[in-house]
Order: structure tokens, then C-alpha cells, then sequence
């Protein structure tokens, strides 16, 4: 058998050259007459070492990063394919601290297996909560999610249970499973490692999700922004149907599931639920008054499941394990693991699987190591561009549901963006306003004018023209916006531009006059 | 060309935009809400979704018009003009924000002499922002006719900047 070298066939690996190495890679190995096979595996979610490449040495898999194309050469002399030392040598991969300390449940195989190899999915655990829910009632899945206390990972943090216990009592011929990948939020990207990454463990899950609510029909609507992604899954439930994973009857249960991918357009606001089935249907991303509730009608009117991918592709390792397993990590009303993803200004950027109950400072100077420049701390966005900006006073503040909201902020989708000291917190603000106003779909008017109006307002802070009034004005309009807002986005934008205001006062004095008093 | 000549033309042209966009509206038409895989196909076949395939959709799948052209119309990757030779999208979120993409983004529009949604008069590029492009541990980002670019530096927009006009 021939060695494995694993290159990351990631979109975040490629970007840093991945595509180029493997090139090379392949070159070098047929030159030097080596047998060597190149897996393009998921990322591992370090990114600050991609391209990250690793090697099935003797004593286990052993990691190189970051590796430049120029590297191969040096590499191979010193010995890669026996996991031979050299300066970019990181060891054994699982004794990277960035990796030895995560609770792998949902990414348990992301960046190990081939993404599009069903036996190494298999090999690695793959399909054996499946197995168990084929030979279960559907009361009886729900009621193993529902024990597992595990929360939608899109941000809103509703019971995945209770959800699927609608659609399941739901009366209806046709329901639906929509899988929300649109993962638009700044600072995230864990839906495309995962479908770059380990895409059965998503088809799994939705299969499950069916089994347990009677839809026969699934979608996983994504965005068009990862091309990489949309091909990776396209050809694993294509895969699938082949194996019977999909199909008129999963595993031979005589239970039917088939599912596709469907591409957004470049739409924010698609990854709003309501939006997003209005997308699905082929019209015009606007948001839905609810009720009804997507599970009474959502699809085509029929009762449907719309869960965050990461919601749905944790459910194979709850089935698996049991609920009881799942629900053991974590704290509070926050069970179970969540995978934080660390970015922007930081030193290790990358995807941070933990149960719940970090706290921020130990996520971003702990585990991020700080600023990539070098600088100090000022804010972290956590949860998206509809997240709040926390100074590092609230840095104490654990991963936690309740706990964000507590502190006037929201874990979102679970996205970190650092920031250091060179961050002008008014220009944050305003670009809060500017890309509601962007990507409002127009149907309420709290979000439709009122960020139009906070950008020139939040100018005319900047500008230095009643300065005071117009903070009173900024309050007043993101109160309007919060409860006047028919969706999280016109709701939320006030979560950004109040936490500058409030943590950040000394960037919303007028920059002449703070120039004049130093 | 003379005018009458120009109008047969585009007319021919027309007509063949209205044929190969009924081919696709065929083969997609069955699937549950097809508009959307429908207008992703078109722009794949086109560059760009012609005002001449909407009569066409609109017949296709019994809505108006106005309706198609609404969907068109709210979505940001759907253009009504063809785009440049190379299409260069730069990530302008907050990740990319926080390593200096707001002024790596100046200094290519600088560089190109176009504003964002910009196509050079010559046809060669077109720029335009994305919001997030998934690479936010890589940052900043951006994506050059399809292919991902992270890290950018002063450096690699330089030889975008020249790569694209060669």
C-alpha cells in the first residue's frame, strides 16, 4: 500500500496555494519515481498553517505547514514520506495544542478522511447513527434530539427538537428537510468546511431528520460564493444515491430520501429562514411574517424543517452516542459542543470545536494567540455582522446562549472577528448601517430606511455636527429598528452600532475635536 | 451598419437568446421552484441574463414579466449587462476589514481606475465587492474569475491589477 499524503482540497487551503501545491507534489513524486497517493482532504481548520499537509507515518499522521510550492523539494529529501523532521515539520497532527485541545463531535472527521470516500467515512464512524434511526420510530429520534438539549446553530438557538416534534405532528403529504447553508456571516465558515470536509455527515443527518418527521425531500440551499463546496457536495449525494444512502429506500429500510443543492445568489438576507424559502421557491428573498411557522407551511406551503447545517450534521454523532452523551458537555441551557471559528486579526485563525462554556478570552488570546499584527486587542465581533463589537472588559463572558444575550450580544453562527487598536469603532457603526441597507430586502421600512438614515447619521457624528443630539438620534433609531423590524437583520443591526457606541465612546467624538485635545 | 441592418440583427440575435433560453427553461422546469437553477443556467450560458430571456422564462413558467424581472432584479450576482473579460470580487466584510482589505480594496480600484460594479471601458475587468467570501482565517480575500485568493498583500494586488489588463 502506498503512502497517503493529504493536501487540503479546502477553498480557505486552496486560496493559500493548496491547489498549486498538490500540482507540484504529484510532479516531484513521479520524478523521483516515489509511490506516494495525494488525498485532497478537508481542512483540519488551523489555518494559519495552510496549506497544512500531512503524511501516514508509522507512528501516526504527521503534519507540515505552512508549505509553499518551493517547499516540495526539501520536503521530500528529508524524508516526508516516512514523516521525516524538517523546519516546517508540526509533529504528530493530533498533538498540534490548537487541536489536541478540541472536542471534535461534529468535526470529528473533517481534514481526516478523503470527503468523498463513503468507506472512509464509514471507516471513521460514518452512518452508524443511521443505522440506529432506521430501526427507531420517528417519536423515538425526536426524542433523542430533543435530549440532547441541541440549539439551531444558526444563531437562534431555537430546540432542534421541538422543531422536528412540529413537522413530525404537522399533517401534510409532502414535507420538506431544508438544510440552511447559506452561511453569510462575516467571520464564518464552519457550514463550508464541513461540506468541503465531510459531506455525508450532512446528507446523514438530513436522512435522519427525515426519517424522523416523515419528509421525504431535501435541500441544501448554500451560497454561490463557495463554488468548492457546491461541487464537494453535489457529487457525495450523488455517492450517496448510489449506495442506498439516498433513495427510494435508505439502507434498505424501505423509508424514501432523496435531496439536491440549490445556489443562492449573493442574497444576505436568504439566510433568513423565510427569505430563504422564498429564494427556494424562485422568487424574491423577502422575508415572511410569521406565523405560520416554516414547519406548518413552509415549502411550497408544506410542512418543512429548515435547520443550520451545523445543527443537521451534528445529529449522526447524537443518534450514534445517545442524547445523553451530547447533552453532557456543555453549561446552562448551551449543550453540547459548538465549533467556534477565530478570525480576522489573529494569530490562529481557524475553526475551534469546544462544548460551550469558554470564555472569550480564552478563545481569542488563549487559543487565537492574540492579534496578527502584533497589537493590541481592542473588539471582537462575535456572531456576524449582526453581532455585538465586545470590549476586552467583557472578554469573561463564556460561550454561552443566555450568556451573550445577557451581555447585549449573540453568539450567532459563532464567528469571532478580531480587531486591534487601529480600529476606528465608528466606521464599524456605520458600516453596520451600510450593509443592512445593502441587504435589506426592502419589506419592512425600520430596516429599508432606518439604516439608510443611520449611515448619514452616524456622518454626521463623524462630521462633528451635534454630535450629542445625534447619538440620541442613533439610540433612538436602532430601538425602532430592533422592535419595528420584521427579521434579524433590521433587528439586529442595532447589536453592532450600540455596543460601538457604548464600549467605544471615544470613537464617536468628533475626530477635530479629539485631535485639538491632545 | 446601416440602422435597418443593426435592428435585423439584434432581432436574429434576439430570437437565438429566446431559443436557447427555452432549452434551458425546458430541461429545469421540473424541478420544485426552478427559477433560480433557471437564471444561474442562463447567466452560465450568456455571461449575463439577457432582457431577451425573460419573455421567454415568463412564458415558460406562467409568470409575468415583471415577476421575472423582480427575481433578476433583488439578487446581486444576476447581471443585466455582461461582465468584463475578468471579474474581480473582493471581499469588503468585517474579517477582511480587520487586516486592511478596506484599503488593499482602494488601492485596486486605484490601480484600475474603476469604482466598485465597474467595468474598464476597455471590457478587460469588472470589480465588484463580495460579502464574505468563507476565508475569513485567511484574510483578507478574493475571488479573480472564480479562482480564491487569500492573504492578499500590496504585492499580489499589484500583479492582479497587471494580470488583468495583460
Amino acid at each position: 500500500m502506498s503512502v497517503k499524503i493529504f493536501i487540503p482540497g479546502d477553498s480557505g487551503a486552496i486560496a493559500v496555494g493548496a491547489d498549486r501545491l498538490a500540482t507540484r507534489m504529484a510532479v516531484a513524486l513521479a520524478e523521483r519515481g516515489l509511490s506516494a497517493e495525494i488525498v485532497r482532504n478537508g481542512s483540519r481548520g488551523l489555518y494559519w498553517l495552510e496549506p497544512m499537509i500531512e503524511v501516514e507515518a508509522a507512528g501516526g499522521r504527521v503534519a507540515y505547514g505552512p508549505v509553499k510550492t518551493s517547499d516540495v523539494d526539501g520536503l521530500l529529501n528529508a524524508g516526508l514520506l516516512e514523516g521525516g523532521a524538517h523546519p516546517l515539520s508540526l509533529g504528530l497532527t493530533e498533538e498540534i495544542p490548537f487541536l489536541k485541545r478540541q472536542t471534535r463531535l461534529t468535526f470529528a472527521r473533517c481534514g481526516v478522511i478523503d470527503p468523498l470516500s463513503l468507506d472512509d467515512y464509514r471507516a471513521h464512524g460514518g452512518l452508524k447513527g443511521l443505522e440506529k434511526a432506521v430501526a427507531m420510530t420517528p417519536e423515538a429520534i425526536v426524542a433523542q434530539v430533543t435530549l440532547s438539549g441541541l440549539r439551531g446553530r444558526g444563531g437562534a438557538g431555537f430546540p432542534t427538537g421541538i422543531k422536528w416534534k412540529t413537522v413530525l405532528e404537522a399533517e401534510g403529504a409532502q414535507k420538506y428537510i431544508v438544510c440552511n447553508a447559506d452561511e453569510g456571516d462575516s467571520g464564518t465558515f464552519s457550514d463550508r468546511m464541513i461540506m468541503e470536509g465531510d459531506p455525508f455527515v450532512l446528507i446523514e443527518g438530513m436522512v435522519i431528520a427525515g426519517l424522523a418527521t416523515g419528509a421525504t425531500k431535501g435541500y441544501v440551499y448554500t451560497r454561490s460564493e463557495y463554488p468548492h463546496a457546491i461541487r464537494v457536495m453535489t457529487r457525495a449525494i450523488e455517492i450517496a444515491r448510489k449506495n442506498a444512502i439516498l433513495g427510494a429506500s435508505v439502507l434498505g429500510s424501505g423509508h424514501a430520501f432523496d435531496m439536491e443543492v440549490r445556489v443562492g445568489a449573493g442574497a444576505y438576507v436568504c439566510g433568513e429562514e423565510t427569505a430563504l424559502l422564498e429564494s427556494l421557491e424562485g422568487r424574491r428573498g423577502v422575508v415572511r411574517a410569521k406565523p405560520p411557522l416554516p414547519a406548518h407551511k413552509g415549502f411550497l406551503g408544506r410542512p418543512t424543517v429548515v435547520n443550520n447545517l451545523i445543527s443537521l450534521a451534528t445529529v449522526p454523532v447524537i443518534l450514534d452516542r445517545g442524547g445523553e452523551y451530547y447533552r453532557d458537555f456543555g453549561m446552562g441551557r448551551s449543550r453540547g459542543t459548538i465549533p467556534v471559528q477565530i478570525t480576522g486579526n489573529v494569530r490562529h485563525g481557524g475553526l475551534f470545536e469546544a462544548a460551550f462554556g469558554m470564555t472569550l478570552g480564552e478563545l481569542v488570546d488563549d487559543i487565537g494567540g492574540g492579534t496578527a499584527s502584533g497589537r493590541p486587542v481592542k473588539a471582537v465581533q462575535v456572531g456576524g455582522p449582526l453581532g455585538a463589537y465586545f470590549p476586552r472588559a467583557l472578554f469573561d463572558t463564556p460561550f454561552d446562549y443566555e450568556a451573550f444575550t445577557a451581555k447585549h450580544g449573540l453568539i450567532g453562527h459563532a464567528g469571532i472577528v478580531v480587531f486591534d487598536d487601529t480600529a476606528d469603532m465608528l466606521k464599524q457603526a456605520r458600516f453596520a448601517f451600510e450593509f443592512c441597507a445593502i441587504e435589506s430586502c426592502g419589506k419592512c421600512t425600520p430596516c429599508r430606511i432606518g439604516s439608510t438614515r443611520g449611515v448619514e447619521v452616524i456622518d454626521r457624528i463623524a462630521a462633528g455636527i451635534e454630535p450629542e443630539k445625534q447619538k440620541d438620534l442613533v439610540t433612538d433609531l436602532c430601538n425602532t429598528m430592533k422592535f419595528g423590524s420584521l427579521c434579524a437583520l433590521g433587528g439586529f443591526t442595532s447589536y453592532p452600532v450600540m455596543s460601538a457606541l457604548t464600549h467605544f465612546p471615544d470613537d464617536f467624538q468628533p475626530k477635530h475635536l479629539a485631535e485639538a485635545a491632545e | 451598419m446601416p440602422l435597418e441592418e443593426h435592428r435585423m440583427d439584434s432581432r436574429h440575435l434576439d430570437a437565438e437568446i429566446a431559443a436557447r433560453t427555452e432549452a434551458i427553461v425546458g430541461r429545469l422546469k421540473p424541478l420544485e421552484g426552478p427559477l433560480l437553477p433557471i437564471l444561474h443556467d442562463i447567466q452560465a450560458e450568456f455571461g449575463y441574463v439577457p432582457q431577451a430571456a425573460l419573455p421567454a422564462i415568463a412564458q415558460g413558467l406562467n409568470l409575468s414579466r415583471a415577476e421575472v424581472h423582480g427575481v433578476v432584479s433583488f439578487y446581486h450576482d444576476f447581471r443585466e449587462t455582461p461582465a468584463g473579460r475578468h471579474v474581480i470580487k473582493v471581499c469588503r466584510s468585517e474579517a477582511c476589514q480587520s487586516m486592511g482589505g478596506e484599503a488593499l480594496a482602494d488601492r485596486l480600484l486605484g490601480l484600475l481606475g474603476l469604482d466598485w460594479h465597474e467595468t474598464s471601458a476597455d471590457g478587460a475587468v469588472t470589480i465588484e465587492p463580495v460579502y464574505c467570501l468563507g476565508l475569513c482565517a485567511c484574510a483578507p480575500a478574493a475571488m479573480v474569475d472564480g479562482e480564491l485568493i487569500g492573504r492578499l498583500d500590496e504585492d499580489a494586488v499589484r500583479d492582479l491589477a497587471q494580470a488583468v489588463r495583460a
